[in-house]
């Protein structure tokens, strides 16, 4: 590995993947970091190794994966997995890890695309085990085969929720029952941008295609449903919910659940690149402009984890990343950069289309953003609850930060990761103030695992 | 709006000051800039030190320990302070006279917190210790506390005997209009017979408007702290000649400091870490304690500071108004003084002299 | 919980789990292997021993927090096996630490 790249990408999903591909057909010196050991990010997790019979029930988007893996593979980018980055600054200083050694490497252009994760929305016993996130349940599958064997139940609001619903189907797993927790009254706001959406109805038919499979195999599938608790002793042995004015129970050792997806921006933030609060996408995210250039000279942001508009846009932005980099570095003009990304802008806002719909119907309500039940855990490092949280408020401490020294809540392993947004909403909640004025908890690295063996590692070499 | 005191500067010492002037009956208001303990009061190591200090310090920090031993009497609150002590470490004999040298400064002035200890009570100390330490220097009522409950806790002491906290505000502009002050800020104006100037980092700026700027430093100094580990070590740690600073928390997590810079852009209130620097911290502390090797660092931060030339804070009048005063310029280590220092500002205000001599600590000693 | 689909030519490899030897596929994680070897939980909590198991799969919950190889705090779930790993359920903040003894 060199010291200095010229472009140096940070995440291997589909927007890196494009970005690798792209920039360095003009070759240049590049090189993808990728935490995985293999390329694909969340999305595409697995896509080269995993065995054909495992492949057909994942669906056909997955299977896109496999060519941008191939291209990537095939350009002259160098691929370094099992690599992690725990610090950026605005010296383009990149801190990694690797075969569990720390380094510092600098390049001229950084792409970060470290892609999203789930909306983490706590609820009453969602830290037992035996509740998980639907993305664990795919990534089970697609890394190792692994399935629920006792049957699941699934719950939440978003597209995902389907599309595993449908895996598990076909991978013949007992889904007891899909409880979707989107308002009903959300079918109603959001229909002002459906006809925007049908430009893009190749979601559209397949969300009602899965559905129309489900329901044919005898999948209770039930809407509307709110006051989603997890009960059991020390794991989950109940789901219980209200539908339809009643209470109702499934008896269920697993629980997947899934609401929505928002970027990962630790790694943003701890370069100190500016976040914004989106109100469509309720989460945070780096502010760039259409080419994906933020704040920070020479820091680009693509994909996912500059805001949530899928896999396929993703392709696109790291596309337009990629060209923007060789341009940045001299190798293209602003017409040849112009010229050669005119498609992809046209793909990446053609995409766009399906989103203000998706993001309205699929809007998260404030009862579960802003939990009223005191004695659910928000932060699950520090088991801080929602009660403490509002105390907090309550004394004094109104912002998001303040609350964190306050409570210690995102101080733990996952520094806020499972607990930013819902502090946020339960703050702005509590205070009567806007979400996005509560701030975000401030981003600071390492963003990964360092320990003081390996950081001290990094003094011996420099005086070697 | 008009009261007895206007402070600049809702940290520590801003809050300190007006809870004691509170407690004598006299009206105030804080205005901060941002919100309480939001720079250095807030990002402090927590250490209550009283080992290792400037000599002009030490009254100060010698009753500040006993003003910390009952801080729940003036606070209500405990701060979740501990007292494990604080050891620095002697590696070899040159570092053992160093300390010996010390501990007879300290007794020739009259006091005896700090006393040397051999190597045996200090592996009885430490027992986790690495090998080839020869002796320490120990307070041994010394320890920490958590810098933002100690915050929370004198601010919510002090609005209970009705000191108002003007937070978002900053001031813009100080005029004396004859016997009273007005301040110009954000959120309009505010006049006072009486301003006291603790406004840490920036304090520089408020002393510039009262015609007397000094020498203030604003920088910004690098913690680290790890994932909670089993508990392993009482005191809090360092070292006679080597940058070394770490102590374990009530919650097992340790807290790594050791005087190292942070890249400060004061202007943007942005800091980065230099983690070369990091490196070398890193490295002092796995080499006296060879088993932190595995252990994780989950954040580092850097925290503004107001570093004065000679290391010691200005605790005094204003040489250029009647009626105005300063506390500020703690140079990385107010944490402990701020009880004390409340008290003798108090003092000072109210009956024209500290119990606490400070003459160490004028203002007029930049500007003779 | 979980179970394993058997697949076509899969290698294995033997690590021992909580003192169990056994025999898994090459390759997956050790979050994998503690979901689909049913252990219910990988790791009790520093503030209220109440037990954990992997949630995210992807690395950013931290709750999958395991002893691997006599190193506390390690993520199952970024982990993949390998041959003759240790691996052990963490109890709160994980084995005492090394002192020295008088």
């Amino acid at each position: 590995m060199n010291n200095h790249y010229q472009l140096v990408i940070i995440g291997g999903g589909p927007a890196g993947l494009a970005a690798a591909a792209t920039a360095s057909a003009q070759g240049i010196s590049c090189a993808l970091l990728d935490e995985q050991p293999e390329p694909g990010g969340q999305i595409y997790r697995s896509i080269e190794s995993v065995p054909d019979q495992r492949a057909q029930k994942l669906g056909s988007e997955y299977l896109r994966g496999k060519k941008l893996a191939a291209a990537f593979r095939e350009c002259d980018a160098e691929y370094y997995p099992e690599t992690r980055v725990w610090s950026l600054n605005k010296e383009l200083e990149i801190g990694i890890i690797r075969n569990d050694e720390a380094s510092m490497i600098t390049a001229d252009q950084i792409i970060i695309a470290n892609g999203a994760m789930e909306r983490p929305v706590p609820f009453p016993g969602w830290t037992k085990p035996g509740v998980m996130q639907a993305g664990a349940g795919q990534i089970l599958f697609k890394t190792a085969g692994v399935v629920p064997d006792n049957g699941v139940v699934l719950a939440g609001s978003g597209p995902l929720l389907l599309l595993l619903a449908w895996q598990y189907l076909h991978a013949g797993v007992e889904v007891k029952a899909l409880l979707d927790v989107t308002p009903l009254s959300n079918h109603l706001s959001a229909m002002p941008k459906f006809p925007r959406a049908i430009l893009a109805h190749h979601y559209l038919t397949k969300g009602i295609g899965y559905q129309i499979e489900l329901k044919r195999a005898g999948i209770p599938m039930l809407f509307g449903v709110s006051d989603l608790r997890a009960e059991g002793d020390e794991q989950l042995q109940t789901v219980c919910f209200k539908h339809s004015g009643k209470q109702k129970t499934i008896e269920s050792e697993l629980l997947l659940t899934h609401f929505g997806v928002i970027p990962h921006t630790w790694l943003s933030q701890a370069a100190g690149c500016k976040h914004k609060w989106d109100n469509s996408q309720q989460c945070w995210r780096p502010e760039h402009d259409e080419w994906g250039n933020t704040n920070i000279p020479g820091i680009m942001v693509a994909g996912d984890g500059a805001g949530i508009n899928g896999g396929r846009s993703a392709e696109h932005a790291g596309r337009l990343a990629g060209f923007e980099s060789l341009f940045a570095l001299g190798l293209l003009t602003q017409e040849e950069r112009d010229k050669l990304a005119a498609k992809d802008i046209k793909w990446k806002r053609d995409e766009r289309h399906i989103r203000p719909f998706l993001e309205a119907y699929f809007q998260i309500p404030k009862s579960l953003l802003a939990t009223t039940d005191n004695d659910t855990v928000i932060c699950r490092c520090e088991e801080v609850t929602a009660g403490q949280i509002r105390e907090a408020v309550q004394h004094g401490h109104d912002n998001s930060n303040q609350v964190k020294f306050f409570t210690r809540c995102g101080m733990g392993p996952c520094q806020g990761r499972q607990c930013s947004n819902a502090v946020a909403h339960i703050v702005a909640d509590e205070s009567g103030e806007a979400v996005a004025d509560m701030g975000h908890f401030r981003g600071r690295p390492p963003v990964s695992p360092l320990t003081l063996g390996q950081l001290a590692a990094l003094d011996k070499e420099e005086s070697v | 709006m008009t009261t007895d005191v206007l402070i600049i500067g809702g940290g520590l010492m801003g809050s300190s000051t007006a809870l004691q002037l509170a407690m004598r009956g006299y009206q105030c208001t804080i205005i901060e800039k941002a919100s309480p303990g939001r720079h250095s009061s807030g990002v402090s190591a927590g250490g209550l030190r009283q080992l290792n200090r400037d000599p002009a310090e030490i009254p100060l920090t010698v009753e500040s320990a006993k003003m910390w031993r009952d801080i729940e009497s003036l606070l209500d609150s405990d701060c979740d302070a501990r007292f494990p002590g604080q050891l620095r470490v002697a590696e070899n004999k040159a570092d053992m006279e160093k300390l010996e040298q010390r501990a007879a400064l300290v007794r020739s002035l009259g006091y005896h917190h700090e006393e040397i200890i051999d190597k045996k009570e200090l592996y009885q100390l430490v027992p986790a210790l690495g090998p080839g330490c020869v002796g320490g220097l120990i307070c041994r009522e010394d320890g920490y506390g958590r810098p933002y409950h100690t915050v929370t806790a004198f601010r919510r002491k002090a609005e209970s005997l009705g000191v108002k906290y003007q937070t978002g505000t900053e001031v813009y502009s100080i005029r004396k209009d004859g016997d009273d002050w007005q301040l110009r800020t954000s959120q309009g104006m505010f006049s006072s017979s009486i301003l006291v100037n603790c406004a840490g980092a920036w304090a520089n700026q408020v002393s510039t408007m009262l015609d007397e700027p000094v020498p203030l430093t604003p920088k910004a100094l690098a913690l680290m702290v790890t994932e909670r580990l089993p508990h392993f070590v009482d005191p809090v740690m360092g070292a006679a000649s080597r940058k070394l600073s770490f102590k374990q928390m009530q919650n097992g997590s340790l807290i790594i400091g050791g005087a190292l810079i942070a890249k400060l852009d004061f202007e943007k209130e942005k800091t980065e870490i230099d983690w070369l620097q990091m490196a070398k911290s890193a490295n002092t502390v796995v080499s006296f304690f060879p088993q932190l090797k595995d252990v994780r660092i989950v954040r580092a931060w850097g925290g503004i500071e107001s570093f004065m030339p000679d290391n010691i804070p200005v605790l005094s009048a204003s040489q250029t108004y009647s009626n105005a005063y300063h506390a500020f310029g703690f140079s990385a280590h107010g944490f402990q003084l701020s009880p004390v220092v409340g008290k003798v500002m108090s003092e000072l205000i109210i009956d024209g002299k500290s119990s606490i001599p400070l003459d160490s600590f004028h203002i007029s000693r930049f500007n003779k | 919980m979980f179970k394993q689909l058997p697949a076509n030519q899969t290698e294995t490899i033997n690590i021992i789990l909580n003192g169990q030897s056994l025999q898994v596929t090459k390759g997956i994680s050790v979050a994998a292997v503690a979901l689909s070897q049913n252990l219910g939980f990988t790791r009790t909590t520093p503030v209220s021993a109440s037990k954990r198991a992997p949630f995210c799969m992807m690395g950013v919950c931290y709750d999958c927090l395991m002893v691997i190889n006599g190193r506390a705090n390690q993520r199952a779930c970024s982990t993949m096996v390998q041959e003759g790993m240790r691996i052990e359920t963490q109890q709160g903040v994980g084995p005492a630490m090394e002192g020295r003894k008088e």
